[in-house]
């Protein structure tokens, strides 16, 4: 346990739970920013450069962007006055914490889990560039094909239907 | 407490979080957002594995991570141009009072 790693985790949890706690969701956005953030630290302290800073990239400037932009077009960044949570929320938080407590419990009471710390892996831009253009050549050609049908697909979904306009 | 533990209990409380999140509150927004930080967590999960794990110089877990990204901005558009498809059609983003099948 590093003191980077604590600070964080911390930065990170407290940032995830205002996200989902804040009444105001232009502040919601902005703690999930943190989130992204913290979460990218942890991938470099884990020696994953590449997936660092894809977070970096994806995450904090396209989804999170995303979000605000949705946020702008469904006119919901005042503060709401009634309820923000749903009728059942004690039920939901209840399911939370049972879920959470079957995953701590396999987490700590696993055999499988190795005590012994491997030294730190090589993952250079090249070695992830070669196993892209390799082994998951196929994989990839995929991904691409569906990021272009879910830019055409949402753009479909969101634009405006003319009988509608009418 | 061994340092992979440490990452794999710090990633399954964010995915508490954000199942949390995901079905208590009334906004579809920040149901999308609970979405998010679960994805964030299972992605954590396969770096950290990946680190401590047998065989890391295979980058099985970095390429898993990768693509996982890859489909969860996928996933983030298709889904906020649905609320913004919804708010149109309802006038609203209360997922309570999207109660009907028939357009």
């Amino acid at each position: 346990m590093s003191p980077v790693f604590l600070i964080l985790a911390l930065v990170t949890l407290l940032s995830a739970v205002a996200a989902i706690s804040f009444r105001n969701l232009v502040h919601c956005s902005l703690s999930l920013v943190v989130t992204f953030a913290g979460l990218a630290g942890l991938y470099l302290q884990l020696h994953a450069q590449f997936v660092g800073f894809a977070q970096v990239l994806v995450y904090i400037g396209a989804v999170a962007i995303l979000i605000v932009f949705a946020i702008l077009l469904t006119r919901s960044a005042d503060t709401p006055n009634h309820a923000v949570l749903a009728p059942g929320w004690l039920v939901g938080i209840a399911v939370a914490v049972v879920v959470f407590g079957a995953l701590g419990l396999a987490i700590l009471k696993s055999e499988a889990i190795s005590k012994k710390v491997p030294a730190a892996p090589e993952a250079t831009v090249k070695q992830i560039g070669d196993a892209l253009m390799n082994q998951y050549v196929l994989p990839l050609e995929v991904i691409g094909l569906l990021l272009t049908a879910a830019m055409i697909g949402a753009v479909i979904i969101a634009m405006r239907d003319d009988k509608e306009a009418k | 407490m061994t340092e992979l533990q440490g990452y794999l209990l710090l990633s399954a409380l964010l995915f508490t979080i954000g199942l949390a999140g995901a079905i208590t509150r009334r906004n579809a927004i920040l149901a999308l957002i609970g979405i998010e930080l679960m994805l964030n967590a299972a992605n954590l999960n396969f770096i950290a594995f990946w680190r401590f794990g047998p065989n890391p110089e295979a980058l099985t877990g970095l390429m898993f991570v990768i693509f996982s990204i890859a489909i969860a901005a996928a996933e983030a558009a298709v889904g906020l141009a649905l609320i913004i498809a919804i708010y149109r059609h309802y006038k609203s983003v209360n997922l309570d009072e999207m109660n009907n099948l028939k357009g």
